[in-house]
């Protein structure tokens, strides 16, 4: 259990999540690109006025998502598997399956859901790009703050365990994240406005699919990294597992 | 039910956490890579260039809205 077990976890949580990303392109190719072609009709109609076209759209949807998807896939993996090293035997009597599905669940909240609450996903047409420098950094800080009021929820959690009881110490410490998240939303500046006439419904279909983008993205890697991290950490319990399948 | 109870169940076996001085290495030089290949997924072009020109802007344009990021 030492340097070699992290690297060993290290790339396979990077494979895990080029895996992960694979299945999240073919959705966002699938469910997420009808939503992206309306918003850019949208943003045409509108006499907008546009540059020679660098890469064309059939590229973008195609090969352009996929690299953006898989590489998204592959980083998320590689620091979640950091942070699976570190949640390892520290967050409470969880196996190396357990532990994996959990931090996959805290990346999906905290790197993810949490933020967007407060600056949902945008289609083309959508966001003033003279406002791209504020709404650059404040999505950054809200998904560092939603990152570190998580980690100090869980650190919370582990402390009143002891007294408080498993139970009633994760509820403490969840309803403390939502408090401070809560005054943290209210006291941030809004996003930018939807322009005038942006249908609603394509809107609500782009942002959804996002949010299932992500949600494929992450359970598929909580679960493959799971599987793959077993192998490493518990060999015995894989093999009394296969045993009692094969009997 | 002696038995289940004496059985003993190898997944529930509590995990030795690994040591912090054999994470932190790994932590600062892959972490660190992992977050510029998230830059550039999510923000290269955008408010900062480091390399000139729209081409990975462009490039992984719908990957940037999809996965959430504010893209222009």
């Amino acid at each position: 259990m030492n340097s070699a077990t992290v690297r060993t976890l290290l790339v396979r949580g990077m494979l895990a999540g080029l895996g992960a990303g694979v299945l999240a392109f073919v959705f966002a190719y699938f469910v997420g690109e009808g939503s992206v072609d309306a918003a850019i009709a949208f943003e045409e109609s509108h006499a907008h006025e546009h540059g020679e076209e660098l890469v064309s759209r059939s590229v973008q949807s195609t090969a352009g998502l996929a690299t953006g998807v898989l590489v998204f896939g592959v980083a998320i993996g590689g620091i979640a598997a950091l942070a699976f090293c570190f949640a390892l035997g520290r967050v409470g009597r969880f196996g190396a399956r357990a532990t994996a599905a959990l931090t996959a669940l805290a990346g999906f909240l905290l790197v993810y859901l949490v933020p967007i609450l407060k600056y949902p996903a945008n289609p083309p047409a959508v966001g003033d790009p003279d406002t791209l420098a504020k709404r650059t950094s404040l999505f950054v800080l809200m998904i560092a703050l939603s990152v570190l009021l998580g980690t100090a929820a869980v650190l919370l959690g582990r402390r009143l365990a002891p007294a408080w009881g498993n139970w009633n110490a994760s509820i403490t410490a969840g309803a403390a994240f939502v408090a401070v998240v809560g005054v943290a939303m209210a006291v941030l500046p809004q996003g930018d406005a939807i322009p005038r006439g942006f249908p609603a419904a394509d809107l609500w279909e782009f942002r959804l699919a996002s949010i299932g983008i992500q949600a494929v993205l992450w359970s598929a890697f909580g679960f493959l990294f799971g599987y793959l991290a077993e192998r490493v950490l518990e060999p015995r319990a894989v093999r009394g597992r296969v045993a009692t399948l094969a009997a | 039910m002696a038995q289940s109870t004496a059985a003993p169940t190898p997944t529930t076996q509590i995990l030795t956490p690994l040591p912090l001085r054999a994470i932190a290495p790994w932590a600062v030089f892959v972490g660190v890579l992992m977050l510029v290949l998230l830059y550039f997924v999510g923000a290269e072009q955008g408010v900062t260039s480091l390399v000139s020109g729209e081409g990975v802007h462009e490039w992984v344009h719908d990957a940037r809205h999809l996965l959430g990021f504010p893209c222009h």
